[in-house]
């Protein structure tokens, strides 16, 4: 081998700062942002806009960092996946001790700095979320159980909660409501991405629901989990974090997903192999819309709520 | 004196500096503003500084 040659080949691998970004899952890191701003916008105590501003962006970092060691974990099953095959380290820009090294140092760096923006509970519940999607989620359920979303959820659940602990020092029944409708939309949401992913997940040996137990189940699960999470989410609009703005919009939403959860249930493999999964993807897309749009109408209800249009 | 352009991999690498510089100043730029929020909202005053009226 020529020295051109292995020039090249360190060239072409050598990461870029967008590879090193890529780690922290931004897609994710949105999610993470946009829930957590809800529940501290949304909490009855005023918050510095620096010190709100802050905090945000530490907890943006912290589910960065736990996306950075859920990568490192499952580098393995992200080679084998064709939605993941393209991750910096499969793709061979990082390597999984830069990945670890990463991950463990923005997640110790995000919740210290966490505590000290705002305060140790909000430190301590980020710590805890990282903690949970990185042990309890990545390393635990994940290869294990078909529930591995199911109970996995709560990681990317907690954001919301987080948001709120910035604003008052604790936690409250309308930041459990949040946390539990972020929760109870995980399955459904996850449950129609595996349906039109094929085979990806039986190729990494992931031991998803429609994997172990087939898609007649899993079609089953979404539309008994979308009932639950339409119980959930329409009975949030009579709680503190409700109101009239909340109410509509989940009754709309919810009545368009259970529409859509009773059609992917209605369906077989062939229906659905014939309109190459067209109302799977659907749900998967307005599934994204579903909880922006209930977290906006808690933030609507709490922003108006001064001016006496908000709440009830 | 020749002016060759950059390899590929030179401006990566400067890529890769100046996004690190950039979080780097970023942080030293919210530590001082939150340094300034907290002591000029009187979060590290001690209890016998303040005074009752």
């Amino acid at each position: 081998m020529s020295d051109a040659s292995v020039n090249s080949q360190a060239d072409f691998n050598e990461a870029s700062f967008g590879d090193y970004f890529a780690l922290l899952k931004p897609r994710v890191m949105s999610l993470v942002v946009f829930t957590a701003l809800v529940g501290l916008l949304a909490a009855p105590v005023d918050v510095h806009p620096f010190v709100a501003f802050a905090s945000i962006l530490f907890i943006a970092v912290g589910g960065g960092a736990s996306g950075a060691l859920n990568m490192w974990w499952d580098s393995d099953i992200d080679a084998v996946m064709k939605r993941t095959q393209s991750r910096p380290i499969p793709a061979g820009k990082v390597t999984r001790d830069e990945a670890f090294a990463i991950g463990i140092t923005l997640s110790a760096f995000a919740c210290i700095m966490l505590a000290l923006a705002a305060n140790v509970v909000a430190g301590a519940l980020l710590a805890f979320t990282i903690f949970f999607y990185v042990v309890i989620y990545t390393m635990w359920l994940k290869r294990w159980t078909p529930q591995n979303i199911v109970i996995g959820g709560a990681a990317g659940a907690f954001p919301p909660m987080i948001g709120w602990a910035v604003a008052t020092g604790g936690v409250s029944i309308e930041s459990v409501l949040m946390f539990t409708l972020t929760f109870m939309w995980t399955p459904p949401h996850f449950w129609a991405l595996c349906l039109f992913m094929k085979s990806d997940y039986k190729d990494a040996g992931v031991p998803m629901l429609h994997v172990t137990h087939g898609r007649r189940v899993t079609r089953n699960h979404i539309l008994v989990y979308t009932i639950l999470l339409a119980i959930v989410a329409i009975g949030m609009g009579f709680t503190g974090v409700g109101g009239p703005i909340y109410l509509t919009t989940a009754l709309i939403l919810n009545g368009l997903f259970l529409a859509g959860a009773i059609s992917i249930w209605r369906r077989d493999e062939e229906v659905a192999e014939a309109d190459k999964y067209k109302r799977e993807k659907s749900f998967f897309g307005l599934s994204l819309l579903y909880l922006f749009l209930h977290f906006g109408a808690i933030l609507a209800e709490a922003t108006l709520a001064p001016y006496g249009l908000g709440g009830w | 004196m020749s002016f060759r352009d950059d390899h590929e991999l030179h401006k990566r690498r400067l890529g890769r500096n100046v996004g690190l510089a950039l979080v780097l100043a970023g942080f030293i730029a919210i530590v001082f503003g939150l340094t300034v929020v907290k002591v000029t909202r009187g979060d590290y005053e001690p209890e016998n500084a303040k005074v009752s009226n």
